[in-house]
């Protein structure tokens, strides 16, 4: 059986979005700057996408600028409040230790150029704290950037209220959204969100497209001079075809969110039900603050890319937090926040599922993980030390 | 594919995995939380033949299958040989490995040269202490010891 568990990586195009953006590429295959009719016709449907979207996230099309994807987004939108805040002297932003490498290394970069930047915990539970949020504000922050939910763990950030207490201090407020767009109702203005980013590909839209919304009244930073596309805010001729996939992919995810929530929430609570049953396993981030989808386990005593790859070999495509898949030596930092340790956070498997995976998928899921898990422990020296005594187990049984 | 078709091969069918009860010799190395830990077992007969290897391996594929080549490569040899393989001869048996798993064969070279030592320690056959570390580990000082 082929299980494709991987969707908080990318999602397969839905056929609404495929065939949007072909009818695209035939028939408005021209520049949108144009001024002749061919370039128009494509200007009109680039307009209309643009309208649709806003659309789906309580935008008006004006504040809606296109990007090639949810990273650059992210630091357009740093970059805006850098620009923003320099004019008053504020150097100083707030984020959380768990956020996309887009934001956190943005951020770095920043630091090094003598901004101040801080990282708020996100506490065991992989949440964050409004009131966190509050105490760390000072008169020079620029910037509070806030993932709407995090891509590893799958836990929803009170984005709302940490909105309105950044309207109420008059700091910025960005939010990462990109796992949230699609899979969860998102209304920017009852968010309290000032800038939000998301990407296509995570909704069944096309790779390599994106979007930042940015509020009226707030003057995006330009990260691509060269021209007047996006009022100037981002030079290159638009991607006319993946803007209109993009939209069709939205629209359907919109208008099916009640009902793809109601179809894969209870598949999501099998595969955790299911997998807290074998032993020394944990589940990363809230049991219930989580998006539909996403689903993060520890398995103590075995190392996670080995298992991602007999897990592959087996039919089912998922991912790792394991310093091995993650190209260095450290595990996953967004496990290592929630103060898992090292050696334990080696051994995650991240399943994230949507509503085209089948109860029967999860059920050979369920069969082949244990087994996996089991076969892998019966090899580890780690796991005959914890089962001795040798070393002292994370995770109750 | 990130793997050659032999590590993928050493991966899914690791050759003489498990443990060894009678061993003459163990020897483990690396770290839980550089994410592996290599443990090998060997039996030598009175010839210093090692006649039976085993390995149990905390770690990535390519962990696993460097540790299940390197069993392989220094099985029915004398210690002597055995002291000789090298991470780079594991490397090439695999068919190459990504250049981000290399310490994965160094790994392995140390498990079998740590096995030896002990198997020298445990029979009291004397040996040049400098031999069994030339400073250059892969591992040594990247993370402080648990």
């Amino acid at each position: 059986m082929q299980v494709y568990a991987d969707h908080a990586a990318t999602t397969e195009m839905s056929e609404a979005a495929i065939n949007a953006m072909t009818e695209a590429m035939r028939t408005v295959w021209g520049n949108p700057s144009s001024l002749h009719t061919v370039g128009q016709e494509a200007k009109v449907v680039l307009e209309k996408a643009r309208e649709e979207i806003a659309e789906c996230l309580g935008a008006t099309a004006k504040e809606i600028t296109f990007t090639s994807g949810g990273s650059e987004a992210d630091n357009q939108a740093i970059l805006t409040a850098v620009k923003l805040g320099a004019a008053k002297q504020k150097k100083h932003i707030i984020s959380t230790k768990f956020e996309h490498h887009a934001v956190l290394h943005a951020l770095e970069k920043l630091a090094k150029e003598g901004y101040e930047i801080t990282l708020l915990d996100v506490h065991e539970n992989g949440v964050v704290s409004p009131d966190d949020v509050r105490a760390a504000i000072r008169p020079e922050t620029a910037l509070v950037t806030v993932m709407y939910a995090n891509n590893e763990i799958g836990t929803i950030q009170p984005v709302r209220e940490i909105g309105a207490i950044c309207r109420e201090k008059g700091v910025l407020f960005h939010t990462d959204a990109v796992q949230a767009v699609g899979h969860l109702p998102i209304d920017v203005a009852k968010d309290n969100i000032d800038m939000l980013s998301l990407s296509a590909h995570k909704f069944h839209g096309p790779k390599g497209v994106g979007v930042l919304y940015a509020r009226r009244g707030i003057r995006l930073a330009t990260l691509i001079e060269g021209g007047a596309q996006e009022r100037g805010k981002r030079a290159g001729t638009e991607n006319t075809p993946s803007i209109v996939g993009m939209a069709a992919a939205l629209k359907e995810a919109t208008a099916h969110l009640e009902e793809n929530t109601a179809k894969v929430v209870p598949l999501r609570e099998k595969l955790i039900t299911g997998l807290r049953k074998i032993p020394y396993s944990h589940l990363n981030g809230d049991r219930e603050r989580r998006v539909p989808g996403i689903v993060n386990f520890c398995f103590e005593g075995i190392e996670g890319e080995s298992l991602l790859l007999l897990l592959d070999m087996r039919g089912i495509s998922s991912s790792s937090g394991s310093a091995c898949t993650s190209g260095s030596l450290d595990p996953s930092h967004v496990l290592l926040s929630l103060g898992i340790p090292h050696e334990v956070a080696h051994g995650s498997l991240r399943l994230s599922i949507d509503e085209t995976n089948t109860e029967e998928q999860i059920d050979y899921i369920l069969e082949a993980v244990p087994q996996v898990v089991n076969y892998l422990r019966g090899m580890s020296p780690v796991w005959e030390d914890l089962e001795c005594g040798k070393r002292k187990h994370f995770f109750a049984k | 594919m990130l793997y050659s078709e032999k590590v993928m091969d050493h991966f899914q069918n690791p050759r003489n995995v498990g443990k060894m009860d009678d061993a003459d010799g163990i020897g483990e190395v690396g770290n839980a939380k550089c994410g592996d830990i290599m443990k090998m077992y060997i039996k030598v007969d009175d010839n210093g033949i090692i006649t039976d290897v085993k390995f149990n391996t905390f770690g990535c594929g390519s962990a696993i299958a460097s540790s299940s080549m390197a069993t392989e490569m220094i099985k029915g040899k004398p210690i002597t040989e055995a002291l000789e393989l090298s991470n780079k001869a594991v490397v090439e048996a695999l068919d190459g490995l990504p250049a981000h798993k290399l310490h994965c064969s160094v790994l392995a070279e140390e498990a079998v040269r740590a096995a030896v030592k002990d198997y020298y320690d445990k029979h009291g056959i004397a040996y040049d202490a400098k031999e069994f570390c030339a400073g250059d580990c892969a591992h040594c000082g990247e993370h402080d010891a648990e």
